[in-house]
Formats: structure tokens, sequence, C-alpha cells
């Protein structure tokens, strides 16, 4: 089929598939479908849509047919996510199991643990986390302790996770634990597959600046894990980890902030307003905001520039570090001139008319920007070796 | 839309590094030392000529080789690499302007341009700021014939032009002429630049030329200085994406170099987040000049406010870029010995170029709608 055949027929198949309502912005958490055991669906459209895309595996479009991915090419898949922007289409699913998981199951898995696996993210069944970093273990995350000690075909798992998102909703957790004391601290890591109903797994929400409690602490206590839920060696955990932060960064910048689109000028144009000759009624306000509209296009066609040269063949690299940093530092930077533009209204925190503090706790949230996934400083010292050559000593 | 180069850009590329090689930056030195009369090397502006440079993005019917201002901006970015003075970006301006506003008879100007080396400057700036759509100069009505009467200044290569692009107030406002340097009342007064560049104030004194002059339609002279604005603004974009880039290699190799408490100094974060820093905004740089570049080859609406936009960004990060190589190099990054400083002066006489900063910010905001 050629691509343009392939374009109608996801254009007819996206008009015919997608209700009107899943064609609006996303306004509230129930908005956003996640999956897994537990899940429920917000009402009859959600349900349809998401069950229209995950039959033909387009929950996952470029993922291979034979574990249930769409199996699209990479241009075919450029063609349904373009045509989905067009129409405005909700993402189906909301994932980590698509965006960290999968991707290291497609590099790092057996062709047992793909079969396994990767079906029921397609499919939205099981609801992933991720347990990465430790109280003892941020930037430095070889750090880690958690520990998975060897008794037979089983690995008995004690330590604590932290910044596990949405830990208290997930099924499943995919964990960096420590099988190995005696070596440099980057060897000996495992990366370890853990269902949370297993005994001795408890989780503890985290409340944020923003009021919001989208972290977890996760505990393990004497926790028995199958080794057959190693992906990838044995002690050879930071290689996978390392591939998966590399895709969590490029992932990061490419924005799930859904208000990403949004010029600010049009909030601040609705809330400072226009004077008679058509400017912005605040001379300092309005240079701030060009400038930052500038800051943000000037990336945007940097990301457009990389996609590029991805496809002419060209690695990506230590680039992601920069993506990484550059998407958190200008949303933070949106949201402290929202602030600026929006004065007071800004800044309440409960109240229907303010829907309680929407904007005021979403600025919070956007502290952790360039916290999670790596802090700026990180993304910074990776430039500055891996990009710069600057030297250690 | 293409942000890789094509295999013509790629060997475009290469051969202008290999031209700009030949004349190195310290030639700057010696011709400001000399007191050069031109301020630029005649022979490599010979050579670009020879290359076909003035008339890369000129059609092939009046003269040029027709690879777009994409291309053009290739070599800019090379002759910003390498500090490069020439009245290369003037010829390259002019030549589109003329091309596409120009009478017939103008038109026969861009292949001497693109050709046999003739300089066309632009006269637009009066007094000290960029404001392109105001002009006190005078164009009088005098019987059949035109009287031209003001002073323009800030001209690039205003000292070796052979003929003026000049904006003036005409009973119909705004209104553009193109004349000749030898017409009698024109005079040069040739002004020394910070980035030991001449620059000129043009006075016209009371002018005589032919109504022929006029350039464009009465309605199409706000489209003039649009495009002058734009074409020039992506142009030294470009430029000073190649010299930001070269101040910014340089800067990174005195920091694995320079050594300090027996460490080179790039071991030191606090040095190590600046540049990094400064590596992304430089990448940011490059695609807004892409994206402005292509967006006026293929004629796309929005390309006036992606000029704006990349002479914004590019104008503040080469800026920032000099600064923090004068600082990185220390000391001795004051002395006039070391280059660097001559980045820094370059990128700041280039910033008020067809407009500052706070000028294109402004006009981009204003098409915004805000």
């Amino acid at each position: 089929m050629s691509l343009e055949d392939f374009r109608g027929e996801v254009t007819e198949f996206l008009q015919s598939q997608c209700p009107a309502s899943m064609r609006t912005p996303m306004r509230e958490e129930s908005d956003f479908y996640w999956g897994g055991r537990n899940a429920s669906f917000k009402n009859e459209d959600q349900e349809k849509w998401f069950y229209a895309m995950a039959n033909r595996g387009w929950t996952t479009p470029a993922w291979p047919k034979e574990y249930g991915g769409g199996g699209l090419t990479t241009q075919e898949s450029n063609v349904l996510r373009k045509e989905m922007e067009k129409l405005g289409c909700r993402p189906p699913l909301f994932s980590f199991g698509i965006w960290m998981l999968g991707p290291a199951l497609l590099q790092f898995g057996s062709e047992d643990q793909r079969k396994q696996y990767i079906p029921n993210i397609v499919q939205g069944k099981i609801r992933w986390c991720q347990g990465y970093s430790e109280p003892g273990a941020g930037s430095d995350l070889a750090g880690l302790q958690t520990t998975a000690r060897s008794e037979g075909d089983h690995y008995v798992v004690n330590g604590q996770k932290v910044w596990t998102s949405y830990a208290d909703q997930a099924d499943k957790i995919f964990a960096l634990v420590r099988t190995d004391n005696t070596q440099k601290k980057q060897i000996g890591i495992t990366f370890l597959l853990i269902d949370m109903e297993t005994e001795g797994v408890s989780t503890r929400p985290i409340k944020l600046i923003s009021g919001k409690s989208p972290f977890c602490e996760t505990f393990f206590d004497n926790v028995r894990v199958p080794k057959t839920n190693v992906i990838g060696e044995e002690h050879g955990g930071w290689s996978v980890a390392k591939y998966l932060l590399t895709h969590e960064r490029a992932s990061i910048s490419s924005g799930v902030d859904p208000d990403v689109m949004t010029p600010l000028s049009f909030y601040a144009k609705k809330t400072i307003g226009l004077g008679s000759d058509n400017r912005l009624n605040d001379p300092v306000l309005r240079s701030k905001v060009a400038e930052w509209e500038i800051d943000g296009a000037a990336f945007k066609f940097t990301l457009d520039r990389y996609n590029e040269e991805m496809k002419a063949g060209q690695a990506i690299g230590a680039k992601s570090s920069f993506m990484k940093y550059y998407a958190s530092e200008m949303n933070k930077r949106k949201y402290e001139l929202r602030l600026d533009c929006e004065g007071k209204q800004a800044l309440a925190w409960r109240g229907e008319e303010y829907k309680d503090g929407k904007l005021a706790r979403q600025f919070c949230r956007t502290k952790g920007n360039s916290i999670e996934g790596g802090t700026s400083e990180i993304q910074l010292n990776i430039i500055a070796k891996h990009i710069l050559g600057l030297p250690t000593k | 839309m293409a942000y890789v180069l094509s295999e013509e850009q790629q060997f475009l590329k290469d051969s202008a590094r290999d031209l700009v090689k030949m004349f190195p930056t310290a030639e700057i030195r010696t011709m400001r030392d000399t007191d050069d009369p031109d301020g630029f090397s005649t022979k490599l502006w010979e050579k670009m000529v020879e290359m076909g440079w003035p008339g890369v993005a000129a059609s092939e019917e009046v003269g040029g080789l027709n690879f777009g201002l994409r291309s053009a901006g290739v070599l800019m970015e090379e002759a910003g690499r390498g500090l490069s003075a020439s009245p290369l970006l003037s010829c390259l301006v002019s030549a589109y302007v003329l091309e596409k506003h120009g009478s017939d008879e103008q038109k026969k100007l861009v292949e001497e341009i693109c050709t046999s080396g003739k300089v066309v400057a632009l006269a637009l700036q009066e007094g000290n700021f960029y404001k392109p759509s105001k002009s006190t100069t005078e164009l009088l009505s005098e019987g059949e014939d035109l009287l031209l009467r003001g002073t323009k200044e800030f001209v690039a290569d205003g000292h070796v032009a052979d003929y003026f692009i000049v904006s003036t107030h005409s009973k119909d406002g705004l209104t553009f002429v193109l004349i000749s340097a030898d017409q009698e009342g024109v005079t040069i007064e040739k002004e020394f630049m910070m980035d030991s560049r001449y620059y000129a104030k043009v006075h016209f004194a009371d002018v005589s030329v032919a109504s022929s002059v006029v350039l464009g339609k009465p309605s199409s002279q706000r489209a003039i200085a649009s495009d002058i604005t734009d074409v020039a603004s992506a142009l030294i974009s470009a430029e000073l994406v190649g010299l930001m880039s070269e101040a910014f290699e340089r800067t990174v190799e005195y920091l694995k170099e320079r050594r300090q408490f027996d460490k080179a100094i790039g071991s030191f974060q606090g040095l190590q987040h600046r540049a990094a820093d400064l590596y992304g905004e430089i990448e940011n740089c490059k695609s807004i000049t892409i994206k402005a570049l292509d967006a006026l080859d293929a004629r796309d609406g929005l390309a006036p406010a992606y000029c704006s936009m990349a002479k914004a960004k590019c104008t503040k990060v080469a800026q920032h870029t000099t600064n923090e190589g004068v600082q990185m190099f220390g000391g001795i990054g004051m002395t006039d010995d070391e280059e660097i400083g001559f980045f820094l002066k370059r990128a700041r006489v280039a910033a008020q170029q067809f407009g500052g900063l706070a000028y294109h910010v402004d006009r981009f905001a204003k098409m915004s709608g805000y």
C-alpha cells in the first residue's frame, strides 16, 4: 500500500472510530486512561476509542506485530501520529510500559519474555511503574542499595524505592536491584520485574508541593521474585537502565504537557489584554513572552532537525541530555511567566472558580521537571563529558 | 524543508571553508594596523565573485546559480567562522530585492552583481537605530526628474559601493530608489567601527536623478522594506551561527588545554555547565536560522516572523557566547593578541545591523498579534 493510500485509510478509520469527545483536550486526571488490572473507563467514548486502537495494536503502532504491536513502518506510524494530531485525537493509552519497559524488552528481553509481557502492554492489561531512585541514590543512581539475594531459583528483595510514579495504582514494577556488592557499583545491578501483589511489597504516596501525590515510596520486605523475571543479564542491569534513561529523556522532551502547543501569548492576551494599538498592555511582559516563544520555537525546530538527522541515520546519543535539559528549563520558565502574566488568579489554591488551584499546582509541579529523569545538572555533566569532551581532571 | 544539507550544499560548504581558511582571522588585525583603505581583503572578494557567491541565490535568468538563500546561508556561516569581511551580504540582499522588485532595466544590474562583482549597498538607516519603514531622506519631484536629499548612516560597504538602494520619503510615502554612487552630489564619509570594518555615512546633497530610479510599485514599498529586513536578518543570523560556533569551539579547546590548580580548567563543573548550556543554545540558533532561510526560499508566509526570531536569537546567543569566550580565556582573552576579542567585537556590530535584539523581538511580537 502506498503511503498516501495508508493516509486515506487512517483518516477514514480515525473519523469513524474516534468519538468527538476524544478529540478534545484532556482536562482532568480521569481523561488519561492508564489501563491495568483495576482500570475503569471514564465513559463509553473513552472505552470505544481505546479498543478501536488497541485491537489494531495502534496503542504501540511501530512495535512488531508478532508481539501484538501495530507493525507499522516508521513512515506509517508518523502518518498515524500526524493524522491524530490533525484531528486532535487523544492518546488512547498512557503507559510506562509503552514509554519505558517495552523498549527495554524489545532491546534486551528474551523471546519468551517479549511474548509474555509485550501484548499485555499493548492491550493495556498490565499497568507498570518504574523503580529506580532510592532515598540514598538519586543523581548517583548506581549507588542503589535495594538488594536481591539469590535463593535457589528466586531472589529475595529487600529495600526501598522512591519517586515510583503511581506505584499505588500499578500492577507491576520494573526495578533496579543490587545482586552483587563486591564489584564497582555499576556492575552488580540487575533489572528485575516484580509483581506489586507479591507479599512484602507496600507503597505510600508522597505528597508534593503541588498538594498532589503522583509519586510513591515503595518498600520491599523479603519479597520473593522468580529469577526468570530478570531482563538482560544478571548483574547487567546498568546497561538496560542507561538505555532506558536515554529513551526517557528523549520522550520527556517531546512533551506530555497538554498545554504545550498553546502559545504563551494566548494566556497573556487574555489576562493582560491588548491596547488600542493591538499590543499587549505590558511592555515588559510582552518582551519576556516573545523571548520565551522565540526560544521555544527555536528548540522545537532543533527537535525537528534531530528527527530528520535520525532518519538520515545519524545517532542522537548524548543530545538527548540537551533535549531533556532544555525542555525542562523551558517548561519551568513558561509557568513562571504564566504566573507573572495571570496575576492573582494564578495564585488561588482552592475553590471551584479557580479549578482548585490548577495553575498554581501545575506551576509547583514543573519545578520537578529539572529533577526527575536526571537533574539538569546531571544532563549538563553528560553534555560536557560526552559531547564537548571536557576532561575530568 | 530540509535541515540536513544536500550534497550540493555540502560541497558548497566545504569549498567555502577552504576559501575562508586561505584568509585567516589574523588578517583583520593586519588590515586594521596598516590602515587598509577597504577594510576587507579584495583578493578574497575577487575569489568569492569568481566562484559565483554573490549570485548563489539569484536565478539563472539573471546570472545566478539558483541555489536558494539556504545555500547563501551556508556561505555566510563559513564567512562568519572566519570573520571574513567582504561585500557579500550587501550583494546577496541587493540581488534578491532587485530581482524580485526591480524593473527590467534594474534587473540587468543583478547580472553584474552575480558575475562581475558590482557592489550594491543598502542605505536605509538614519541615526543610531534601524527603522526601515521610516525615512526622513527626501525624494522631491523636480519637473520630470527627482531630487534626493538626506544622509544615511551605518551603510555596510558604502565606501566601495557602485550603487545604493536607498529608502526615502516621497509624496507617496516610503519609496525605495536605486542610484549610482557616481551621481553628482553623493559623498561618502567612511566610519571605522569596532569590528575593524568600514561603514559609511552617505550624504545625498540634492542629487538629481531620473524617475526611473524608483524601485518597485508604490504598493510594494513596504514589502521591499520587509524583504530587505528579512533576507538581511536571516543571512546575518547565518553569519552569527558561524561566528558563535567558531568562538565556542575555540573556547572549549582552551578549556581542555589551560591548566590551573594542576588540572585542566575544563574539568571544573562551574565552567562545564556554562559551556554545556551554550552548546544547546547554539544548536537552537542553527535550527531557527535554517528554518528562516528555508521559509524564505519556499515563500512561506511565516518567513518574516522566522527571520526576526532568528536574528533575535542569534544576536543574543552570539553576544553570550563571545562574552563567555573572553571570560573563559581569562586575562589572555582581554589581549589583542588573542583572537577571541575579534569575535566579541564583530558580534556586537552584526547585532545592530538591520535591527538589534529589541527591534526583532518586538517585530516578532507584533507579527504574532501582541
